[in-house]
């Protein structure tokens, strides 16, 4: 099986499991955990915009009349 | 009359023979049950055509053999074309068959078996093969009809479950002829392109006619060259297509591979509500451990030395107040014994117990005459005795 790349929404998504694992390994400090907490705060907050505000696109590739697809848009 | 018969050679008869039933037959299609079948090391196929009450025997040269797209096998109800030849040294004659067309399995069924068989011995079904699917794609290529109820049904289960994804149709024919072609160059384009992190390739149900292009080899062919992951959707959850062997991932239905391909926002959501929630778990632990720790240091030795001199203190000051109190209360002690004493004293000094014993006192205007010279002459004087009072006069000084 071949991995595919990751894109940004999974790297978040990755970062905030490896937080959980940082914050549980329990080796550092008060200090940054707190940093720590707020990078998760961040990044959940990204993501949920990520999830909800946005809008499913619908484009179309088509062969123009100079025989090279373009995209737009599909009604 | 007398008539005497011709008499032929073997070889002129059997000459005769062939003449007549090669000219007779020279072309016809005859139906039969294959048995004795044998593909020969020559690369020929001998085998007999029967049905309930004859059978005759079939050869087929090489180079028709290797235009067939199935192998035959005993039992295979099968429409033979070809003509009748007679093979002179044994003095058979046979059908010289050209083309095999089965009967009762159908030909697209057999066609697809072939195919099957084929890309399946060349390893493109094999799981190594195959390629995981992104976990997050952004963008989806789907290989499909634009106006079918397939591509509606994707882009709402898309947009539902994951709205943030982008979604690039390539518009294809998905049936007819010119179906294979278009959606094999479509996987083509997109690979070129390069703009997707995967492709759905499918279209909704029909007849095995109508899928048809999903049986097609060079539509086998450009899913296996695809370099990015391919989910076949074609047809309802019965329907197998050469496609879907050959893909990452068969999908039954188009629906079913919009719900594949995707993870669902509100889980994804419900995901990070529970990493969040470990993250301010952890840290409320790591505070409270902090707290501890800082408690631990309260009650140590070294932060407990003044607290353990005012205990000290406290105590030594405990033990004064208790010495002083003992000494108080022995002193008290002591006067009150004293007192007593004096309490004794007193009574025997009381008025009352003097006049018990005789003695009276006088009083002058209230006054208690201790001094005769205290008196004069006609001087009234009360006298008390231990029992009652009298008034006196004095007579005499």
């Amino acid at each position: 099986m071949k991995k595919s790349t990751k894109n940004n929404f999974e790297s978040q998504l990755n970062r905030l499991q490896e937080i959980v694992e940082q914050l549980e390994g329990g080796e550092i400090s008060l200090d940054e955990s707190l940093q720590l907490f707020e990078e998760a705060i961040k990044i959940s907050s990204e993501s949920y915009d990520y999830l909800n505000n946005a809008e499913l696109k619908v484009k179309q590739l088509i062969k123009s009349q100079t025989g090279k697809f373009d995209l737009s848009k599909f009604e | 009359m007398n008539f005497t018969p011709l008499i032929f050679s073997v070889s002129e008869l059997t000459r005769l023979i062939k003449k007549n039933l090669e000219e007779l037959f020279p072309i016809i299609q005859v139906e039969g049950e294959v048995s004795n079948c044998t593909y020969h090391t020559s690369g020929h196929l001998y085998f007999t055509l029967k049905d309930s009450s004859a059978i005759i025997s079939v050869v087929m040269w090489r180079s028709k053999v290797a235009l067939q797209s199935f192998k035959i096998k005993n039992g295979m109800k099968v429409i033979l074309q070809g003509s009748i030849t007679v093979y002179e040294p044994r003095g058979n004659y046979q059908l010289d068959c050209n083309k095999i067309i089965p009967k009762g399995i159908g030909e697209l069924q057999l066609r697809y078996e072939e195919l099957k068989n084929k890309l399946l011995a060349e390893g493109l079904f094999d799981n190594e093969r195959k390629k995981s699917l992104p976990e997050f794609p952004e963008k989806i290529g789907i290989v499909t009809s634009p106006t079918g109820a397939a591509i509606r049904d994707m882009i709402n289960i898309l947009s539902r479950r994951m709205p943030s994804v982008e979604i690039i149709i390539f518009p294809v024919k998905v049936q007819g002829d010119e179906a294979k072609n278009e959606i094999a160059e479509a996987i083509k384009i997109l690979n070129e392109q390069n703009i997707v992190d995967l492709i759905i390739v499918g279209r909704g149900g029909g007849s095995l006619e109508d899928l048809w292009a999903f049986n097609e080899e060079i539509v086998a062919r450009a899913i296996s060259n695809s370099k990015i992951p391919i989910v076949s959707a074609v047809g309802h959850e019965i329907d197998f297509t050469i496609a879907d062997f050959v893909s990452d991932l068969r999908a039954p239905t188009p629906s079913a591979a919009a719900e594949l391909v995707v993870k669902d926002k509100s889980e994804l959501i419900e995901t990070i509500n529970n990493l969040l929630y470990n993250c301010k778990n952890r840290l409320e632990n790591l505070i409270d451990s902090e707290f501890k720790s800082i408690s631990g240091f309260i009650n140590s030795y070294a932060f407990n030395i003044p607290k353990q001199l005012i205990k000290n203190y406290s105590q030594q000051n405990d033990d004064l107040v208790h010495r002083l109190d003992k000494s108080m209360n022995y002193l008290m002690t002591n006067k009150k014994n004293q007192l007593t004493n004096f309490d004794g004293k007193l009574v025997a000094l009381k008025p009352e117990n003097i006049l018990r014993r005789g003695f009276s006192i006088v009083r002058k205007n209230n006054k208690i005459i201790s001094d005769a010279n205290d008196l004069s002459l006609k001087d009234k004087i009360e006298i008390t005795f231990k029992k009652g009072k009298s008034t006196a006069e004095i007579s005499q000084k």
